[in-house]
């Protein structure tokens, strides 16, 4: 495993942009920042016509660590330990988990606790749970 | 414009990603890895990403939310789901076993595609393969039953 340092101050402040984008999204759309929802509508098929603002947004996404790059000449740390054929089993889980159980860390986690609904306090309670459990197996029992 | 607006929002919530450091998967797994508490190998940083970003959206979606409409639609879209049935268990729970296993979930894993290389595109291919399915079998589901035998 890789070893990060804990680092509340830049985190509070990444997560305050977050925060800041969601409402942003619901300020100018109505719509919760769900990446999961946003995602897998760019699948058909499509119920809206709101394809242009999520391939956007996604767009935006991907833009944002390469601005980071241009801006600072510093490459984003980033260590993906998970081998390709354990990406792939992780991927199908996160995308099927997270579109069965309509959101996942920022529709639910962030977007569903700031609300205050039951729902995502109960979805964000069991993702935590399995993960958590997942990581004590994946370390420390296999 | 509202294209536009919707690109800046997702350049924004990349770079908080990025800023937070989520956007680094051993970061991610190294909060998950509470065994390690005792170590000192934990890093908490996540929890503090958590907390800011949900005491902006707190304060912010009131503040919006008090006004009549959306600047680019005619109305809110709410989610209006209120029963606690057994896909918000279920999806969460396979959800977060993945994110577990690789430290990604669907923000970090779509801001890695343009700095994480091959690893972050199998990531997101098999996140896309993923939601794919559920959608598929959510729709199989809530047709008719006759509808479906017909077919």
């Amino acid at each position: 495993m890789a070893l990060t340092t804990f680092t509340p101050l830049a985190s509070l402040l990444g997560g305050a942009l977050i925060g800041l984008s969601a409402v942003m999204l619901m300020a100018a759309t109505g719509r919760i920042a769900g990446i999961s929802g946003i995602a897998s509508r760019l699948l058909p098929p499509y119920g809206d016509n709101g394809f242009g603002g999520r391939l956007a947004f996604v767009l935006g996404l991907v833009a944002a660590p390469l601005a980071i790059m241009l801006l600072t000449g510093t490459v984003p740390a980033q260590v993906i330990e998970a081998g390709p054929a354990l990406l792939v089993v992780a991927g199908l889980l996160v995308g099927f988990g997270s579109v069965w159980g309509n959101g996942c860390t920022s529709g639910h986690g962030v977007c569903g606790l700031a609300r205050l609904s039951p729902r995502s306090l109960v979805a964000t309670l069991v993702f935590m749970t399995t993960a958590i459990a997942t990581v004590f197996v994946t370390r420390h029992l296999l | 414009m509202v294209i536009l607006v919707q690109f800046l929002v997702g350049l924004v919530f990349g770079t908080g990603l990025v800023v937070s450091g989520m956007s680094n998967p051993a970061k991610v797994l190294n909060f998950l890895d509470v065994a390690a508490i005792p170590s000192g190998g934990w890093d908490a940083s996540l929890a503090f990403v958590m907390a800011g970003a949900i005491a902006v959206a707190f304060v912010g979606f009131r503040l919006v939310l008090r006004r009549a409409r959306p600047v680019f639609d005619t109305a809110f879209h709410l989610p209006t789901a209120r029963e606690i049935d057994s896909r918000i268990i279920l999806g969460p729970a396979i959800f977060g076993i993945g994110w577990g296993l690789a430290g990604f979930c669907p923000g970090p894993a779509l801001t890695a595609l343009g700095t994480g290389g091959g690893a972050a595109a199998i990531f997101v291919a098999a996140m896309l393969a993923g939601m794919a399915g559920a959608r598929w079998l959510a729709n199989q589901r809530s047709l008719p039953r006759s509808a479906n035998s017909r077919a």
